[in-house]
């Protein structure tokens, strides 16, 4: 794939060539509708660029087999489905608690159990934020176009890699599914961030050494930092600890080194908020049709605006309250039965009135479902 | 740790004659008494009984003239805490 | 302490490749086995002069997977189960490295069955030393996939119903291209069958009998460590032998050796072909 052309992609796809410009040379997989094509294209792909693609046994064996590959030193990815997801969150916990960089692409379908395999949802973004067990901090993105699920996931990967965190990219079966041309970005367009190599001395090395950010170098197998790695709650030298002094230093790392910068994590996309009166939050593929509502509202004179979250994990509550500051009326669009509202109904004082509009019988939002729950709210 | 060992070994096998002579240079072996856990495992594998259990049960060389390096003492340890001054 | 410094005898191979700033002695009750087949791994690895930089050892969870912890290499304590595939991704991404998994009967063969299976079915190369005590120890004694019938376990108090199965057989009908059996008292058959399992190039089981003690033999009446150990003595038969005894006189019998071997190609050789043919100059 030359860089700098445009291609017909469909998201799967484009989730891919995102991927491999971030750097992504392993990728284990199963397959699982409706994200299958993420597997079939990265198996083509990535022998292109002397890289290697593995269909594991199960998607427990996708997420270790990636979480190994990370560690001893490749950019990795997997792609699956809510079920899948669903199978992987313990080891998902595992590069948590390892502070191992993957990617997890959750092309989500309808839910829960088997649910609706072809059909849009958004009922996964919980699982997003608390699917392990335990406490730890959860970056989560959701991208809503074919040509920004190619970006997004350069920007799942610099996250990945500069936090040393598990990054899920949220899709869903229509943007997974759909196809638009894209342009694949030119060597350098992007920047490209990668995990903090060690310079110290291997008798001086400590895995997971207290850095003044809270990232630890992290080399790759055979550098000669010859260290230990484990899913036991460990020290600063990655020993296994139970004192009680110690572990919560690990535990206030995994989540200070992602909330201490927060705000370069968060990412929005705003539009038309400057003198709105109704606020429309959406993410994912219900975020373009909250954007046509809102420009239809606007050229029929109501004051209505778009916040879209393209960063939902960590949730920007600071950038909600502030964008929400002045309008009376918030509705919160989404493909389930109302996840992302709780969120906002946490940030937004009472006095403002905050309103759901769920759709799950397995069709996306359309700007007039948007448009006839503007006319009921005003 | 069981008592049964250290009574099977002190039946009649012949005791091979060791090359070594101790008498001159250090123990033959070295036993890391912190890492041992006195599981008895040399004790009852030593075929030449080298072994006397002390008190907490870990191994006295209190036979070393009959050690004859077989290794397998410090090949069975599963605390690694024996090693040989010789071999 | 131990100091990492070149060994003077033979025996003190050992200390060269303990970790160090690592605590010892280390967790195992006194008298476990995985002791002893630790022993036999770090010889194995000083005989095939690995350098300690090339060698990932990756365990699950389980007795025998705190081994990793407590030696100078690259150590990979992962979840219940699936050290095979975390394995695969570390060998399959750097196939330059020399990767062994550290396994027990109930992380490889219960929870961990499945990954198993395919990694023997894929004959990558990886080493699995599985460390087979016929019980759940970490978890206090429960009843695992090799613990025979009628055995005593915590969740077998009556007696175990169910029927075990042998690793070996399952390794070598599902593809592994190296199989061998061993116990913690043939501790120096044991080294030599992990040198041979990690010289071969595919996926090689080096099945390593040990005695649990503190819960299958309490539990079993089978007597303590020693007494454990010294029962492999009596009940190991050299393979050899084995081919000439009938089903009666293998009753309870360890048959302890090289197995089985193939000459299947290797993971990730075949699928460094494919990128040799496909890779875009």
């Amino acid at each position: 794939m030359s860089n700098g052309t445009r291609k017909l992609l469909q998201g799967n796809a484009s989730c891919v060539h995102g991927a491999l410009y971030a750097g992504m040379r392993f990728f284990a997989g199963y397959p699982i509708t409706p994200s299958t094509e993420i597997a079939e294209v990265s198996s083509r792909e990535l022998p292109r660029v002397g890289g290697k693609f593995i269909q594991m046994e199960d998607e427990i064996g996708s997420i270790a087999a990636i979480i190994g590959a990370s560690i001893a030193g490749s950019k990795v990815m997997t792609g699956t489905s809510g079920p899948g997801y669903s199978l992987m969150v313990e080891n998902i916990g595992y590069a948590y608690m390892s502070e191992t960089p993957v990617v997890v692409v959750n092309v989500q379908r309808g839910g829960p159990s088997t649910g609706l395999p072809t059909k849009v949802s958004q009922s996964d973004t919980q699982q997003a934020r608390w699917g392990p067990h335990g406490d730890y901090t959860a970056i989560a993105i959701a991208p809503s176009t074919v040509e920004d699920t190619l970006t997004e996931t350069i920007r799942a990967f610099n996250l990945a890699e500069r936090f040393r965190t598990p990054v899920t990219v949220l899709l869903d079966e229509v943007i997974g599914h759909s196809r638009a041309m894209v342009k694949i970005p030119e060597e350098g367009e992007y920047e490209i961030i990668n995990r903090v190599k060690a310079t110290s001395s291997p008798e001086e090395f400590e895995a997971f050494e207290m850095t003044p950010n809270l990232i630890s170098p992290m080399p790759a197998y055979g550098e000669g930092y010859r260290y230990n790695v484990s899913g036991l709650t460990h020290d600063t030298h990655g020993f296994p600890t139970n004192r009680a002094d110690e572990i919560p230093i690990k535990l206030n790392k995994l989540r200070d080194k992602i909330m201490n910068y927060v705000d370069e994590i968060t990412k929005l996309r705003v539009e038309f908020m400057d003198d709105a009166d109704i606020a429309i939050i959406s993410y994912g593929s219900v975020s373009r049709t909250a954007l046509q509502a809102a420009s239809i509202a606007r050229q029929a004179g109501f004051k209505v605006g778009c916040i879209q979250l393209c960063t939902i994990w960590p949730f920007p509550e600071k950038e909600i309250k502030a964008l929400c500051e002045n309008c009376s009326k918030i509705i919160v669009g989404e493909l389930n039965m109302g996840q992302i509202v709780e969120e906002v109904r946490k940030v937004i004082s009472d006095d403002k009135e905050i309103h759901t509009l769920q759709r799950y019988d397995s069709e996306i939002l359309t700007p007039m479902q948007m448009l006839e729950k503007l006319e009921e709210v005003l | 740790m069981s008592e049964t060992a250290q009574s099977e070994n002190t039946g009649s096998k012949p005791k091979a004659q060791s090359k070594y002579d101790y008498s001159k240079g250090p123990l033959p072996l070295n036993i890391n008494m912190s890492w041992c856990k006195a599981c008895n495992i040399c004790i009852a594998l030593c075929p030449q009984q080298v072994f006397e259990p002390d008190r907490d049960g870990k191994p006295i060389q209190a036979r070393a003239e009959n050690c004859t390096q077989c290794t397998i003492c410090w090949v069975h340890c599963p605390d690694l805490a024996i090693t040989s001054n010789y071999k | 302490m131990t100091t990492a410094t070149k060994p003077k005898q033979k025996s003190d191979v050992f200390h060269q490749y303990l970790r160090p700033k690592k605590k010892f002695p280390n967790v195992w009750c006194p008298g476990c086995g995985i002791g002893i087949v630790m022993g036999a791994f770090i010889r194995a690895i000083d005989k095939l002069g690995l350098s300690k930089d090339e060698v990932v050892l990756v365990s699950g969870i389980g007795c025998s997977s705190r081994f990793p912890v407590y030696l100078d290499f690259n150590s990979l304590h992962t979840t219940h189960g699936r050290a095979l595939p975390f394995a695969t991704g570390v060998k399959f991404s750097r196939p330059d490295l020399k990767v062994i998994v550290i396994t027990g009967d109930g992380d490889a063969l219960a929870i961990g069955g499945n990954h198993f299976i395919h990694a023997c079915r894929r004959n990558i190369d990886i080493t699995a030393i599985l460390i087979n005590n016929h019980i759940y120890g970490m978890t206090g004694g429960q009843g695992s996939p090799t613990t025979p019938s009628e055995a005593f376990s915590t969740t077998t108090p009556y007696g175990n119903v169910e029927k075990h199965f042998e690793p070996c057989d399952l390794a070598a009908a599902a593809g592994a291209s190296y199989v061998a059996r061993g116990t913690v008292y043939h501790a120096v058959q044991l080294e030599k069958a992990i040198t041979q399992a990690i010289e071969n190039r595919g996926f090689s089981l080096v099945e390593a009998i040990s005695n649990c003690h503190t819960y299958f033999g309490r539990l079993n009446r089978k007597g303590d460590g020693l007494a454990m150990i010294q029962s492999f003595k009596d009940r190991a038969v050299p393979v050899a032998r084995a081919g000439k005894m009938s089903e009666e006189e293998l009753e309870d019998k360890l048959v302890i050796g090289k197995l089985h071997t193939t000459g299947a190609t290797e993971f990730c050789d075949e699928y460094q072909k494919v990128i040799d043919a496909h890779k875009e100059k």
